[in-house]
């Protein structure tokens, strides 16, 4: 960049100026998003602090699960550790609906920025959210006392951060959906009602045998399903299925609702 | 070149057309005001030369380009009315952010600075007043050296004081050979900071002229005087009577020239009471963006 005087003759003004690459995706734009969105006080709450809450409730407070042996406390860690990540992933994507209440998104129409790049940015900082859930449940587990062979720690915690990545689409769904500030509010008791059929509250087999066959075709089931399944297995064909089914029902309509959205501002 | 080639524009909302067969060109360099009443259609055609509706009819060219290419391009950009910031980001963030999506912006120091606004750079966008975040919409709009800047009633809810700093900030700007549009209600400042000043009515352009040819528009008098039975058609072929309007007993004539109705009236007729004001800018927009005012002849391009 030339000295501010240089702008005193408009030299860039000569019309020989060129479109941006990647329709204006760049590392700064992510970086200063992900470090606003970390500065939301909520957010890391629901995170960070929640997960960890519920990880000592469960765990480390609970007298079933001590007698249950080191490896139900390793399950629950990563159940919250998934339940973390999805909801950094969903308010990530669903952040969209405050932007477009406040205007943000019609002042970036003014930008180069480009839609698909503008959604490859917010996938983007809701996996950091996701990875930020996984890793810190993970740090707390670690420092009280859940012990796994290192592959399994690190096959848990990359099963956990990707598959719950699928709820960035989910969160662009609803925040294309109900362009609402407050839309967090409402779906944050439906994530724990799905978190319920996930399994991340309590072991499926908890459940009577009617509500664990209808987790099954839950969003949430897959996810958790193969998240433990370094743990505990369970990879079965039928949790990659769902988790890939349930990415393809999420991101079409995330897609739908944004096409409509992009035509009518 | 043109800087604005807009042609025969028509945009409907459902029953109502907010933009009706509107037809404007603006050279490079000037500074140009778009001057109506609310709803007349202004932000509609704003949002149909930034790409952000799309005109059922006609055709727009920024440049020689569509609102879209020269928005990729950031030859334009825009200070919107209200909204467009997130709360949580600091003044510098905002425009880092921004700069980050073009490619080739000036540095953010220097539009902050030129704002007026790098004594706030950390502060955060939602502890800013009403004129620090529309200084903060004019340091974004600055970032790609736009050919063409547009504004949307940029001063809306601002006080005094921030008005007059929003508008140096603007005029400096200006200076530097930069097309400049903006939407306004207010006269004084179409008046104050325009070239050439465009009054819309209904979606239509109804006046469009030098600033000077707007306020001619408007240099009339007019002429009152109580009068049983006025003989409208002597009035009007009176020379420089545009309006003549009866209120009972009450004979009201707009004219460029009063004295010629004042004596034809004294002197012909059993008038009395005889009145004579002049109008100004002010009954002039009012009189020509009234909904039921007739288009004038004068000044307007076509």
């Amino acid at each position: 960049m030339s000295a501010p005087a240089a702008a005193s003759n408009l030299s860039a003004l000569d019309g020989t100026r060129g479109a941006s690459s990647l329709g204006g995706f760049n590392l700064t734009a992510l970086r200063l998003e992900i470090t606003r969105v970390l500065r939301n006080r909520r957010t890391l709450f629901f995170i960070v602090v929640f997960p960890g809450i519920f990880f000592f409730l469960f765990g480390l407070g609970n007298k079933q699960a001590r007698a249950a042996g080191p490896e139900a406390l390793a399950y629950i860690m990563i159940s919250m550790a998934v339940y973390g990540a999805m909801v950094g992933n969903t308010s990530g994507g669903a952040s969209v609906a405050v932007e477009r209440s406040l205007g943000w998104s019609r002042q970036l129409r003014l930008t180069p920025l480009t839609p698909a790049a503008y959604v490859a940015m917010k996938v983007l900082a809701s996996m950091t959210l996701g990875l930020i859930a996984v890793c810190s449940t993970f740090a707390l587990g670690a420092i009280y006392g859940v012990h796994m062979p290192v592959q399994t720690w690190l096959m848990a915690g990359v099963l956990a951060w990707l598959c719950s990545s699928v709820f960035a689409a989910f969160g662009l769904f609803v925040g294309f959906l109900f362009p609402a500030e407050n839309v967090m509010q409402f779906v944050g008791p439906l994530m724990a009602f799905m978190a319920m059929f996930g399994g991340l509250f309590m072991p499926l087999t908890a459940l009577p045998k009617g509500m664990q066959d209808f987790a099954r075709y839950t969003p949430m089931y897959g996810v958790g399903s193969l998240a433990r399944s370094p743990l505990v297995g369970g990879a079965t064909p039928w949790a990659v299925g769902s988790v890939v089914v349930w990415a393809i029902i999420f991101a079409v309509g995330a897609m739908i609702v944004f096409r409509r959205d992009t035509a009518r501002v | 070149m043109l800087a604005i080639d807009l042609r025969n524009l028509t945009k409907r909302y459902g029953a109502v057309t907010a933009v009706n067969d509107l037809t404007l060109q603006v050279a490079p360099g000037e500074i140009i005001a778009f001057l109506g009443p609310n709803g007349a259609g202004k932000t509609t055609t704003i949002d149909m030369m930034l790409g952000l509706a799309r005109p059922d009819i006609g055709t727009v060219q920024i440049y020689g380009k569509t609102p879209t290419e020269a928005i990729a391009r950031g030859e334009i950009a825009a200070v919107m009315q209200t909204g467009g910031l997130l709360k949580d980001f600091t003044v510098e963030e905002t425009v880092q952010f921004t700069a980050s999506l073009y490619a080739h912006s000036r540095p953010s120091n220097e539009v902050l600075e030129r704002a007026g606004i790098s004594h706030i750079a950390t502060r955060r966008v939602g502890k800013c007043s009403g004129g620090e975040q529309q200084r903060l919409r004019f340091a974004m709009a600055l970032l790609s050296d736009p050919r063409l800047l547009i504004l949307d009633e940029p001063t809306t809810g601002m006080d005094v004081e921030g008005r007059r700093e929003f508008w140096t900030a603007i005029r400096e700007d200006a200076s530097r050979g930069r097309t400049v549009l903006f939407a306004t209600h207010y006269l004084d400042e179409a008046d104050a900071y325009a070239d050439r000043i465009v009054l819309i009515r209904q979606g239509s352009v109804v006046a469009d002229g030098t600033t000077a040819e707007i306020k001619n528009l408007a240099s009339g008098r007019r002429v009152r005087a109580t009068i049983a039975t006025p003989n409208i058609e002597s009035l009007r072929a009176l020379s420089g009577v545009t309006q003549i309007e009866q209120r009972g007993d009450s004979l009201l004539v707009s004219c460029t020239n009063s004295d010629v109705v004042a004596r034809y009236l004294l002197t012909e007729t059993d008038a009395r009471d005889i009145e004579i004001s002049s109008q100004n800018l002010e009954a002039a927009f009012v009189a020509l963006t009234a909904d039921d005012a007739t288009p004038p002849t004068v000044g307007a391009r076509s």
